[in-house]
Order: C-alpha cells, then structure tokens, then sequence
C-alpha cells in the first residue's frame, strides 16, 4: 500500500465543481480522499503544494512523439520527459506515424515504446484509411482491440466522399470515435469547407465526431450551430491558434509553419470566443516536434508545426490572465473536456479515479532555453520568451513521474 | 512585422528581397540613383568603377533570359566580376542542398547573391542564412516578389510620367500568379499613385485582393475607363488546363488587349509588360509593337535600375563605407 498526501493546494475540478484549498490522498495509485483523509491513511510521500493550484493530469487529444521512422525529432523518452515536465498524463498519439497506424501490430508496438519511456498512458489513434491514403479502409475494430481509442485520417483529407461516409458508417458500427481535421489540400488548406461536408455525414451516419485543430471562424460558427441543432459532436484548437495570427509571422520563419496556417485576427477571435462559450470543448498541443533540418529551408519547403507539450500550460494561463477563459474554464478544456470526448474514466479528481495529477505554480515565471526545455524539438516561436506558470508536480496513476528540480 | 532584414542596423539597404516593408524615400532613391547611371542625351549607360574587386554570383534555379542577362549586365557596367550559375543542371540535382550551395559558394569569397528561385521566400532564407557581409537581391521567388522588375517598370513609368499622384494604373491578367503584380502594386501604393486596378477574371485573383490596396474589375472594358499606365501580364499556357480558364481565344476575346480596347484608356495612356510577350493571347501585336507601347524601353531600364540596387545594398553592407 503506497499512501501519497499532497497538501494544502488550491484544489481545482471543474468536474466536480471544485474550487478550494485542501488536501488530496491517494492510496494504491488511486484518489481516495479530498479534504478528509480516509482511514488508517499514514503517508509514504507528502508533498507540500502551498501556493500551488493541484488539478487532474492535462489529456492531450493531438501529439507526434516520433520515434521509430522519425527519432531524429524526437524519441518516446525525450517527448514523455516533456509530457510529463508540462503535467500532461495522458497522450493521443496521431496516425500519421511512420509507418502509418493501419495495423494492430503497429499499436501494440507502440504500446511496448510508452511501457519502456515509462510513461503507459499513450493512446494511439487508429488510420481511418490504411496508409492514410483515403482509398480502403483500415483493420478498425482490430486496432481498438489492440488499444486504439479513435481513428482519424490526420493531416490527409479523404478526398472521395463515398468512401469518408463507408469509412464513417464503420467506425459508428463499433463505436468509434472519428476525429476529423478537416482539411482540403485542393483548396489550399480550406478547412470549412471539409468541415460542413463532414458535419453532413455525422448526421448522416450517426458517427461520433469530433472535430480537431480548428482554425478558422467559420468552423466556429459551423459547429455552434450543428451543436445547437443537436448533432454529437465536439471540437479542440490548438493552443497557438489561440495567441498566434499571420501577423505574428516573421516573414519566411519556418518556426511559424503551422497547419492549418496562422490565420486572420478575427479567426483568432472567434476561436477564442468558441473555447469562453463551449463550442470549442477543448485544447490540445499539436505537438510536433522536428529536428533542425527540417525547418532548414524556404517557408514552403520545410516541414509544419510546433514543438508545443511545453507551453501547454503557460498559453493557457496567458488566455486567462487576459481573460479570455476562467481558470477553471481553461483547466476543465485540458482535463475534463478531452476525457469526456474520449469516454475515458480520468480528468478529474473523483474518488475511485486513478490518481493523474497536475501541481503547478500559477506565478512561477521561465525562460524557455536549453536548460528548461525537454523535447527533442526546439521548433516554438515561442524559443528565448518568458513564460509564466510552471508544472512543479505531475503524477500517474499516483507515481510520480516529474517534480521540479529533480 | 518586427524588424525589416532587408536593411541594415542603420536603415540602409542591405538585402533587396520584397517591396513591402521599405519607404517611398528608398524607392526614390533607387530611381534617383538609376536615373544618374543614365546619360541623359543618348540614354547609353557609362561603365563605373563602383563595385570593382566584388564578386556577385547569378544564382538562378529557374530559367530567364531577361532578369539573368540584364543583372549580368549591370554587375559589368559596375565593374564587378560576375558568376552566372544554372542551379538546374547542377548541384542540386545531385542531391546537395539549398544551404549546402549557397555555403560552398560562400567559400569563394562573393560579395552578393542575386537569386531566382521557384520556391516562395528562397530569398529571404538565403539572406537569414548567409554570411553578414554578403548582400541578397531577388531576381523573383514563387508566386511571392518580383522587386527589381517592379523597380524598373516604376522608373520606366517615372520616366514618362513623372507625378505617381496623379495615376491610374491598370494591371491585368493573371494576378494570382504573378510575382511581378505583387510587387508592382506594392510599389505603386508606397509612391502614391491615385490608383492601383487590377482586371482579371475572378480564377485569376487572389482571394481578397482588396486588401492589397486595389480596386478590381472584371471587365477590360470598364476597366480602362481613365487609365494611364496599362501593365499587361504573361498567362500561361499551363492555366487553361487547371479549370482557371476556358480557352485561350475565350481570354483574348475578354482579356486581351488590342487597340480597339485600348482606346478605352486615357488616349496618351502607356502600354507595359514585364515579357516575356504571348502576341494574340493577352496582347495584339499591333499593340505590343504600337506607339504607346514601352515595353523595350522596359528592358533598357532594367540595366540602370539594377545597377542601382545592387550599388546601393553594397555600399550600405559596410563594404564601400
């Protein structure tokens, strides 16, 4: 029996509608009490978190860890060291993998990678399509079995509809949740476009859809109005579409390749209004680590993304100290948010629920330079700025995987 | 934008890459500084010691013959000495890349890149990677700028023209596509003319063009109502197969410009193209060839305005202080 007691923090669980300072005691890799500890509790670890805000470990719904065709980026062990350094407990992992994920024994390899980074809570999400290619479908229910949690065709669009809707009707037959980046590379990345199509086959369907990376204005207004009339479907955005438009781009800095691209202010605005009121549920990373090569080039030539676990955190406090979200708004779209769309029993501090906990220091300030980064990639427009708000604690499953100045 | 790599800690030009971004003095005082390589009563360009012992290399990825040899022209009126390189056909097809290129070169001691590449922005990568001392013109990346072409047809224009306040200047055709529009209406706005147009079909426009600073028409013939200046844009053939366009005779029924449309124009009005020409797609030969035409004046210009550019950036990059 470990038996962990983690005192005096401000304790925040949107789930639960908490919001006060006390303490948490976990026994067996479980929470077993908030504010009263339970009986018999005698404590193995104590950890101070005065001053502290302690909440659910953050789920990110959209992460690259690299690896196999790809450790120059990034290895299951550089980019789960940073995981775990900015609270993040639990991981989906996108398909575009190299190879693709289209097949179980791609899964449960990469379910033996997590267990050896020592970080288990990975899931991979399975190709709609086998090699991403759009064209036939993937071995879906054998990739759920082997630990996939949704499918998704990534960044690549599903340029036949008849197949999108088979490949739908499929997934909705074993209860699987598709997650969409709407995305028409024949449009130049227009993503609205793609969405509505999808949003008309959800319907159509009866899948589970949730939609991923949004970036643009309409999108918002689309999914509010799908939502409003009444279709299952929810939504995230990347943390930087959030503080980032073309207008911050220093001209042909490859740091800025993002996709979908850095878009208009008023896109910006909307997103932001999206995630206050709840049509955006969620937030994500996008984390796509790269290696120096790749950003070596001219703009278009080199490869999109952010490396982005790392400011996972300080963006969104920076969102609630211009108040644009609540902290608790802001907490609940990185912990609750994503666990509900996921239908996973975690991103909250309930009694019973395995004990994935985030400690972090709201006002703790960080430069971002080589001694404080973690991921392989150092691909962030955000590289030399200040950050406020630091992870000082992050446990698993009640195992503590990261503690500041350790 | 946070800081303009193109000058340098003083504000002088280092690097010439995109008009935008730079002042209507700067561009003046390019034109100026061309207009004095031009002897005024036969309009020869004199030789001038002004950059002997430099090295400037014509990196160019794309094929040209205009923009290549008037840059090699105007590096030898300069007096410097002048690499010619056809990357096509060279390194990078045996693999080595961009930044492994412009290093080797870097290597033999030159002075000034001048770049064409097909890639947006190649340029400006080059001018962030390269060495402090080194000086970047782009001779034209992608869709993306086409600065010294815009320069030269602005001196053309002044040449003809001398108060940009008072023009109406027409562009037509393929905008989308074009690195020479881009610039050019950049230009045209910073010198302050009364009006950019640009007349195109809407496949053959940017999304919100507008925002460039542009009315925009979709009718050659409303649209040369009060022009001054008509700048006429290459289509390519490779547009009539992506859906952008019907056919080529249909574009030159509605698009192109023959002398019937352009006495539409203000009747003193001018005839520009940046070349090269397609007679009887966007433009009737009789047009290209006629009275108002200045479309080999243009080349003549791009000697001296280059010639400019060239001088100015070197002599700002600390190396003819």
């Amino acid at each position: 029996m470990t038996q962990l007691h983690i005192q005096h923090g401000r304790i925040i669980d949107p789930a639960n509608k908490i919001d006060r300072v006390g303490d948490i005691y976990i026994v067996d890799g479980k929470i077993a009490a908030l504010f009263e500890p339970p009986e018999n509790f005698q404590a193995d670890t104590v950890i101070d978190a005065t001053g502290k805000v302690v909440c659910a470990g953050f789920i990110d719904l959209s992460t690259r860890l690299r690896d196999m065709g790809h450790s120059r980026k990034g290895t299951f062990k550089s980019e789960t060291r940073a995981a775990a350094s900015a609270g993040i407990t639990t991981l989906c992992l996108q398909p575009d993998t190299r190879p693709a994920m289209d097949a179980a024994s791609i899964a449960e390899y990469i379910k033996d990678l997590a267990e050896k980074a020592n970080y288990p809570q990975i899931y991979p999400i399975a190709a709609l399509t086998q090699k991403l290619d759009g064209v036939e479908l993937s071995s879906m229910l054998s990739l759920k079995q082997a630990g996939c949690i949704a499918v998704s065709n990534a960044n690549e669009p599903v340029k036949n509809l008849l197949i999108l809707r088979r490949a739908m009707e499929y997934a909705a037959s074993h209860d699987l949740l598709y997650i969409c980046r709407p995305n028409d590379f024949s449009l130049s990345n227009k993503e609205t476009i793609a969405l509505a199509e999808c949003l008309e086959l959800a319907e159509l369907t009866g899948c589970r859809v949730h939609f991923g990376q949004l970036s643009c204005k309409r999108s918002v207004i689309k999914i509010h109005q799908a939502k409003k009339y009444g279709l299952n479907v929810s939504a995230d955005v990347a943390i930087h579409q959030l503080h980032l438009t073309e207008n911050d781009i220093i001209p042909f800095d490859s740091a800025y390749h993002v996709l979908p691209p850095l878009r208009t202010e008023a896109d910006k605005k909307h997103l932001r209004q999206g995630l206050a009121n709840g049509t955006i549920n969620s937030i994500c990373s996008d984390h796509q680590p790269h290696d120096l090569d790749a950003k070596l080039g001219a703009f278009p030539e080199t490869e999109s993304g952010v490396s982005s676990l790392e400011t996972l955190l300080p963006l969104m406090l920076k969102l609630v100290a211009k108040r644009v979200i609540s902290l608790e708004q802001g907490i609940a779209a990185l912990t609750h948010q994503p666990a509900q769309i996921l239908r996973l029993p975690s991103g909250a501090l309930t009694v019973g629920f395995s004990a994935d906990v985030c400690i972090f220091d709201p006002e703790l300030t960080w430069q971002i330079n080589n001694d404080t980064w973690q991921s392989r990639g150092i691909n962030t427009p955000f590289w030399g700025q200040t950050m406020t708000g630091r992870v000082t604690h992050t446990l698993q499953a009640g195992k503590i995987i990261f503690s500041l100045n350790n | 934008m946070t800081h303009n790599i193109q000058l340098n800690s003083e504000g002088k030009l280092k690097h010439f890459l995109t008009i935008d971004g730079f002042d209507r003095a700067l561009l003046t005082e390019i034109l100026d500084t061309a207009a004095s390589f031009v002897n005024p009563r036969d309009g020869q360009i004199k030789k001038v010691p002004l950059l002997r012992g430099k090295t400037i290399v014509n990196l160019f990825f794309e094929n040209s013959t205009r923009t290549r040899t008037t840059f090699e022209l105007a590096a030898k009126r300069l007096s410097a000495d002048v690499l010619n390189m056809n990357i096509t056909t060279s390194s990078t097809a045996k693999g080595e890349s961009l930044l492994d290129t412009i290093r080797n070169l870097e290597a033999m001691f030159v002075d000034m890149f001048v770049v064409r590449h097909g890639i947006s922005g190649a340029a400006h990568f080059i001018a962030q990677q390269t060495a402090p001392h080194i000086s970047v013109i782009n001779a034209g990346d992608g869709q993306h700028a086409h600065p010294t072409q815009a320069m030269l047809d602005m001196f053309t224009i002044r040449q003809l023209r001398p108060d940009f306040s008072k023009l109406r200047v027409a562009i037509i055709g393929d905008i989308l596509h074009s690195r020479v529009a881009r610039s050019e209406i950049h230009a045209l706005n910073i010198l302050g003319v009364a009006e950019v147009r640009v007349i195109a079909p809407k496949t053959l426009l940017p999304a919100k063009v507008e925002t460039l600073g542009v009315t925009v028409s979709h009718n050659l013939i409303e649209g040369l109502q009060d022009i001054d200046v008509i700048i006429m844009l290459r289509l390519q053939k490779e547009r009539m197969t992506s859906a952008l366009l019907p056919g080529e005779s249909e574009y030159f029924k509605c698009f192109g410009l023959t002398e019937e449309k352009l006495k539409i124009a203000k009747p003193d009005a001018i005839v520009m193209h940046p070349g090269p020409i397609n007679r009887g797609v966007e433009i009737d030969s009789k047009v290209a060839d006629g009275k108002q035409s200045v479309i080999l004046q243009q080349v003549s210009n791009g000697i001296a305005v280059r010639m400019a550019i060239m001088a100015m950036a070197m002599q700002h990059n600390g190396v003819m202080a």
